[in-house]
């Protein structure tokens, strides 16, 4: 009994630890008004200088979200509304002239990379140092400061392979037919009300494509950052991995502290080809509220891949631990024949926070596979949600589904819910749902403690354990980061 | 467009679907039983208000998305006329191998039929009746339960059979006897050539303290009229009671099936179900059981075994409201042809419902090409110190066991029943009364031999 009251304890102690990352950099930036309307919309296609055509797009999601409802009925979730007229959909830091060393960059920017812990090397790479490019050979980093890609780089690399690895707002211009070919055709801008919206107002994100047969030979990532005040955030990311190409893609978040709700809404879409292989991962740590649940980033994200062709393969990894309020379904669409869909998630909720996420897989071709693995830890007074769908049409022959969901509650003020959808319209098909729910049992933690480990080494280790199987689905470089954030999330004061 | 549009109509429901029916209600009002009391006016009242303002469910109600019911909007449904008293039958349906009659009552087309019902080998003080009669007989036992766990308020289609409520079986057995004799509820339709005919049973069971009992449902059909049956039935289990609960549902496949059970489980109370579904063109089988007190045990358990172009949905909903409560859920089923089954099954743990332990599990095979199973099982859990789980799979019949079967030498066809009929049989176990589940295996068994 003793050690759940401790474990309920501790994780009452996270509750006031600060969050280690939330500051607020002030740099000048060119903010459009406040509100949304066409206006708003041709205003941020002409600063991008965005063709027609772009522009014609933009504006018909526009006009069709006028039209859509804010989905509030169905998930898990409640927030007060919001109010999309009180948000700046703008805000780009002013780009001087590249800077010569760290030592002409925006010292408050340095700061920022400081507290985040970026080596130095990369703090150059990132804040477009000249000729700092190719000293670091690990990653490459394509930096969203607010809306704009400060710093893209590796490029010449990257170039050399063919691998195009930019801001998309630099894409639309570079290689026009890619963008035009494939952007919204995995997430349409009628998909639904925050990804139309996201069609609408999107000011940059990143664009990759590689072309056949190349494996890309780094990790491409990029850092997002919520930093203008009231700034909605609207990244749009587009990855086409052309026949028999390989990619990684590592996307890490942090946002600064403030009192007011912030809304993101971007839109991820990626496309694989024939034999083609994606890898996302994702490690999410925006600012979830204070104790009081005052505060915190409303999260609204649509990520959806296409396996469009013959053994192609799409790979979801998330860690998703930060947020005040998160929905988010990474789903993949497996077109090809034998092709895969893998998602894999670790969510923890603390405090105030709620997230209600999940996946879909869609198994149109025949032989097509996924695998579900879906880890959930819920504390304090958060609300945790897993909703998923396996679908499977009449045409995919063979097709295989193995789902597992897990559930850990600690403290009796929090709620975990399993919500899977199984639709199977397949004789041929064969679909596995497991779900449990439990806390850490007494049994485990007297098992540790019986070999002298301390009360918090126990429970680190338990936790750690229940979400290894999809830890150790991220890549070298975010697993690391990924255990401290777990770490920060739960066992702070447990370490 | 700063903040999202209040609600206007309900989101998911058709209130003009309502219409025809609320004419219906409209004419036969003054007609039916227990016109006399103001409580029950009152409680008819209020479904028939419910109904008008929500009307049948679509398929945009997250309950319904995969059941349609728009089928029933097309079909002008009128109450059963006449007395029924025309209709003979040889034979009745019942899980005893004697042959005898123990008690039982017989409801064809939603009216009683006194001369094929009996109370005999019931223990003194258990009273078994028909709910029309007991409006008069037993008044104050049936204004304390009715409607009190199956509220109209809750949901449309029992708030239809709340405004029509005439008549069905109630069952009160006082505190700690124990029923021996397996109590039988045979509900037969038959309708009429003239026009679809709808009726709505509504059925009480009352459990006293320690008591116990077993009741197994009957559902036939006669001929091939089109019929629909929407049936609420609300079953107290009593401190320390048990109630086992079985039902078969065996209409022909021009009829519409729909039938919402809630059950209310008292401290150390047991409720028992199980639901063997192999008729009717739609069907929906809602059942609802919450464990109210501590140390309570539900068994929520189907098999279903659907062809050509039937339906069947399976929803059910498990509250663990008190600590220390185990639950536990095994449906399986068995879809051939262009039939469809749903499996909605939802648990949740209370806030402070501790040492919950929860299990559930749904199995379904698909036997053709243009079979369909849509199925969500769901968790929603507010305290920590519980143990849930559920799983569900869905497939075909395994082509290793198969080839096992068919290297010794049999056939093909032969081998594939035995597996199904293996497969459903696991289900089966769940019904602890043997000569119920006998009965049952061989209603599998008939099925299988159709095929």
């Amino acid at each position: 009994m003793a050690a759940t009251t401790e474990t309920v304890e501790q994780v009452r102690a996270v509750t006031e630890q600060k969050y280690k990352y939330g500051f607020t950099t002030d740099i000048e930036s060119d903010v459009a008004p406040k509100g949304l309307n066409e206006d708003i919309v041709r205003f941020i296609s002409a600063k991008k200088e965005e063709p027609e055509w772009l522009l014609e797009w933009r504006l018909k999601a526009f006009r069709a979200w006028l039209e859509m409802e804010e989905p509030r009925h169905w998930a898990k979730l409640s927030y007060p509304p919001i109010d999309f007229q009180d948000a700046h959909y703008y805000a780009a830091p002013k780009m001087k002239d590249r800077p010569k060393s760290l030592d002409e960059v925006d010292p408050e920017l340095l700061k920022t990379y400081e507290k985040l812990g970026i080596p130095l090397r990369e703090q150059e790479i990132l804040a477009g140092v000249e000729g700092a490019e190719g000293k670091s050979p690990a990653i490459a980093v394509d930096a969203v400061f607010d809306s704009v890609s400060v710093a893209t780089t590796f490029k010449a690399k990257l170039e050399e392979m063919g691998i195009i690895f930019c801001a998309i707002s630099e894409a639309v211009h570079k290689c026009p037919e890619l963008v035009q070919k494939y952007l919204g055709s995995v997430v349409p801008y009628t998909d639904n009300f925050y990804a139309t919206l996201n069609c609408a107002v999107f000011t940059d994100g990143s664009f990759v494509y590689i072309p056949k047969g190349v494996r890309c030979p780094m990790e491409l990532s990029t850092y997002f950052r919520i930093n203008q005040a009231n700034t909605g955030q609207f990244e749009r990311t587009l990855i086409i991995a052309d026949e028999g190409s390989y990619v990684s893609y590592l996307e890490g978040c942090t946002a600064p502290q403030r009192d007011e709700n912030q809304l993101h809404a971007a839109v991820v879409e990626l496309v694989a080809l024939d034999d083609a292989q994606i890898k996302y991962s994702t490690v999410q740590n925006w600012y979830p509220g204070n104790a009081d649940g005052v505060g915190g980033i409303y999260n609204f994200v649509t990520k959806r891949g296409a396996c469009r062709g013959r053994n192609s393969k799409i790979s979801w990894t998330q860690v998703e631990t930060g947020s005040a309020i998160t929905w988010k379904y990474p789903s993949c669409i497996l077109q090809g024949d034998n092709s895969v869909g893998e998602f894999y998630s670790v969510a923890i909720t603390n405090n105030f926070q709620q997230a209600d996420t999940g996946t879909k897989m869609i198994h149109i071709g025949k032989n097509t596979r996924s695998t579900i693995v879906s880890k959930g830890i819920s504390a304090g007074r958060a609300q945790q949600t897993y909703r998923g769908l396996v679908k499977i049409l009449p045409k995919a022959e063979g097709a295989r589904n193995h789902t597992q969901c897990d559930s850990l509650l600690i403290g009796d003020q929090c709620g975990a819910h399993t919500v899977p959808y199984i639709e199977n319209r397949n004789r041929t098909a064969r679909v596995e749902h497991e779900a449990t729910t439990a806390k850490i049992s007494e049994d485990q933690l007297f098992y540790c403690r019986q070999r002298g480990l301390s009360e918090e080494d126990a429970v680190s280790l338990i936790v750690n354990g229940f979400c290894k199987e999809v830890l150790k689905e991220l890549p070298m470089e975010f697993a690391v980061e990924a255990q401290k954030l777990v770490g920060i999330s739960l066992e702070g004061s447990v370490g | 467009m700063a903040t999202t549009t209040l609600t206007k109509a309900p989101r998911g429901y058709d209130p003009a679907a309502a219409t025809p029916f609320l004419e219906q209600f409209d004419r036969v009002r003054d007609g039916l039983p227990g016109g006399g009391l103001s409580w029950l006016n009152d409680l008819r009242a209020q479904g028939r208000a419910r109904f008008a303002e929500l009307g049948l469910p679509t398929v945009k109600n997250e309950s319904w998305r995969y059941t349609n019911l728009r089928a029933l909007d097309k079909l002008a449904f009128q109450p059963a006329a006449g007395t029924g008293e025309a209709v003979r039958f040889d034979v009745l349906p019942t899980v005893r191998a004697d042959g005898a009659t123990g008690p039982r009552l017989v409801f064809v087309d939603g009216r009683f039929r006194a001369e094929l019902s009996s109370t005999a080998g019931l223990p003194a003080g258990v009273e078994l009746l028909n709910l029309a009669d007991a409006l008069t007989r037993k008044p104050d036992l049936v204004a304390e339960h009715l409607g009190r766990i199956a509220a109209p308020d809750d949901q449309t289609l029992v708030a239809l059979n709340t405004a029509f409520l005439a008549d069905g079986p109630v069952l009160h057995v006082p505190r700690g006897v124990t029923v021996e004799e397996t109590i039988e509820l045979v509900f037969v339709s038959v309708g009429s050539e003239a026009q679809p005919t709808a009726f709505h049973p509504r059925g009480l069971i009352v459990a006293e303290a320690d008591s116990r009992a077993v009741i197994v449902e009957h559902h036939v059909g006669l001929g091939s009229c089109t019929t629909l049956s929407n049936g609420v039935t609300e079953v107290f289990v009593g401190a320390g009671a048990s109630v086992h609960h079985y039902k078969v549902q065996r209409e022909h496949t021009d009829s519409f099936h729909l039938s919402h059970t809630a059950a209310k489980v008292a401290g150390k109370g047991v409720y028992d179900n199980f639901i063997l579904t192999i008729g009717a063109k739609l069907s929906r089988n809602e059942v609802n059981s919450v464990l109210d007190g501590e140390e309570g045990d539900t068994h929520v358990s189907g098999a279903y075994m659907v062809r050509g172009g039937q339906h069947v949905d399976t929803t059910t909903f498990i509250d663990h409201a008190k600590p220390c409560c185990t639950s536990r859920e095994v449906y399986k089923g068995v879809i051939d042809d262009q039939a469809r089954a749903v499996f909605q099954g939802k648990i949740i743990v209370r806030p402070n419902a501790q040492k919950t332990d929860g299990y559930q599990q749904n199995r379904a095979l698909l036997l053709s090409d243009t079979a369909e199973i849509d199925a969500k099982p769901e968790l929603e859990i507010y305290a920590d110190d519980v143990k849930c789980s559920h799983g569900a799979t869905v497939g075909e019949l395994d082509d290793d066991q198969l080839f096992y079967l068919r290297a010794r030498g049999i056939d093909k066809d032969t081998a594939r029943g035995l597996l199904i009929g293996a497969f459903l049989s696991e289900a089966l176990e769940e019904i602890a009364e043997e000569s119920v589940r006998d009965a049952f295996q061989s209603y599998v068994a008939n099925w299988q031999n159709a095929r």
